[in-house]
């Protein structure tokens, strides 16, 4: 039966047609594809592999702001205790410091009320001086003997006078 | 889902009720009994014209192109419309008995019949371009976008190719090849696509396609040398080796030359395989479907009423043949690939090392 017997023509024509679309596909088909495809894999397993290591390295970094956030809490507690010493210190040197400076004050005022006193008195004895001498001439004006054994007799007096002051 | 194929059915059904008694009418005009023989092989042969339908006795084809170059004539060109109906043009006509029926032939001047060289469009031809066109524009479009955009989403219809060209690929080459698969599977995947895609159009019953291809014998002997070609050229020396001189005893192999006789025979018998397997598949599958058909008409030209009852049944059955048709396109061309893969990569045999023996 001819179906089982090839006809000529049609093997040529097949060898033709199939050469021709193997010849095309095999040049500027399947490999361009089956290339494409395979870059294409390759590009998503180094993107997949690229988004692996970004969040490792996320985290990495997260964790080192945590340790940064701790370090800054610790620092944080360690400079406040410092600053409150440090008041307190401040404070206490205020303290002395305004002590020494009254005490100074203090002293010098004695000082200086020390010595206002001394003037004063001095200037007292001196009017006293004069008074007296005053007094004395226009006692001694009336009593011009002896004038000199009554003035001796006037200072000693004052001396003793001035002694049991003191 | 259901209620769709219902309608489906129905509609089939009436389709069919309808052309037969479009059929039925046409006979009674014609007188003529109803000869499935010509009906079943008028359909699977090859044949110079698409025939697209019969209304009463007008043939609707459309015409190819008749290529024949004859003893006597010389080179001839010409529409095949010009002899199909019976016709002699420039001493060619259709032989309608004998043994080239069907077939151009021309009558010498000492009247015996000669048959031309014949290089005609014929329905295969015309059949095979069209799925060859079919393969390029949907294949090299695809490789340019890729090569445009090798990185870039791709589209739908690529992604599908994609997906196929990938499960051949990967399932079939890859661990049937082995070693240098990247360099066969443009081969193998050209070959899948081929079968693919011709099986796929012979199950469609109209204009342009319907055509019976790959279930013609010079269509699958051709695919067959291809795979032979490739296996026994890049064959290796191992794989000549185990030919002509296998590992059996010697008396096998020399003086008698039994065991690389039939090795040698083997290489033979295996695209054979591949050849034989194709074609009978689709080659009974088309033939189910037309009995199927063929058997309203026989019962019809009994009695109409049977016809009628025959339909619904023989309209069920060969429905349930395209969905294995369907099923089998898709099969004989991954088991064609998949046994052309299997006989290049046992070409590629590397030498092995015999691994002593046991002791138990």
């Amino acid at each position: 039966m001819d179906l089982f017997l090839p006809e000529s023509g049609l093997v040529i024509w097949m060898t033709i047609a199939f050469g021709i679309v193997f010849f095309i596909l095999s040049k500027f088909g399947f490999p361009i594809i089956l290339k494409s495809i395979n870059e294409r894999e390759k590009y998503i397993i180094k993107s997949l592999d690229a988004a692996n290591e970004a969040q490792q390295k996320l985290l990495e970094i997260e964790d080192k702001g945590k340790e940064i956030i701790a370090n800054a809490e610790q620092q944080q507690l360690l400079i406040v205790k410092e600053s409150q010493e440090l008041k307190k210190k401040l404070v206490e040197e205020a303290k002395m410091q305004a002590q020494k400076e009254a005490d100074n004050i203090i002293a010098n005022a004695r000082i200086q009320i020390e010595k206002e006193k001394e003037t004063a008195l001095s200037d007292i004895r001196n009017e006293v001086l004069q008074v007296s001498l005053s007094i004395a001439e226009k006692v001694l004006e009336k009593e011009l003997e002896n004038k000199k054994a009554h003035t001796q007799y006037v200072e000693k007096l004052l001396d003793n006078m001035s002694m049991s002051q003191s | 889902m259901n209620q769709y194929f219902k309608y489906i059915l129905l509609c089939f059904t009436l389709l069919f009720v309808v052309s037969y008694t479009q059929a039925a009418n046409n006979h009674k005009e014609d007188e003529r009994p109803f000869d499935a023989n010509t009906f079943i092989f008028g359909h699977i042969a090859d044949a110079y014209d698409f025939h697209i339908t019969s209304v009463g006795h007008k043939h609707i084809s459309v015409p190819l192109l008749v290529i024949v170059k004859g003893k006597e004539n010389g080179w001839c060109v010409f529409p095949s419309y010009r002899i199909t109906h019976g016709d002699t043009y420039k001493g060619y006509y259709i032989q309608k008995e004998g043994s080239y029926k069907g077939k151009i032939v021309e009558t010498l001047s000492n009247g015996e019949i000669h048959r031309p060289f014949d290089l005609s469009i014929t329905k295969n031809v015309f059949s095979i371009l069209l799925s060859i066109f079919i393969l390029i524009a949907l294949f090299v479009p695809a490789a340019n976008a890729y090569k445009k955009n090798p990185l870039g989403v791709p589209t739908k219809k690529n992604h599908l190719l994609e997906i196929v060209i990938l499960s051949i690929q990967n399932d079939v080459v890859k661990p049937s090849v082995g070693k240098d698969y990247a360099k066969y599977s443009p081969y193998l995947l050209t070959v899948f696509f081929f079968i693919l895609i011709t099986n796929l159009m012979g199950l469609i019953p109209f204009f342009p396609f319907g055509a019976n291809v790959t279930g013609n014998i010079a269509v699958t002997m051709v695919l067959a040398i291809f795979t032979y070609l490739i296996t026994n050229i890049f064959g290796s020396r191992e794989y000549w080796k185990e030919i002509f001189w296998p590992d059996v005893p010697v008396m096998l192999k020399f003086p008698l030359p039994l065991m690389p006789l039939i090795e040698l025979i083997s290489t033979f018998t295996k695209p054979f395989a591949l050849l034989v397997r194709l074609f009978a598949n689709i080659f009974a599958g088309h033939m189910i479907i037309l009995v199927l058909m063929a058997l309203i008409f026989i019962f019809g030209s009994i009695n109409p009423g049977i016809g009628y009852g025959v339909s619904i049944i023989s309209i069920g059955f060969s429905i349930f043949m395209f969905m294995l048709e369907l099923l089998v396109a898709f099969i004989q061309a991954y088991v064609f690939t998949t046994l052309s893969a299997i006989f290049i990569g046992l070409s590629r045999v590397e030498p092995h090392h015999h691994p002593k023996k046991e002791i138990n």
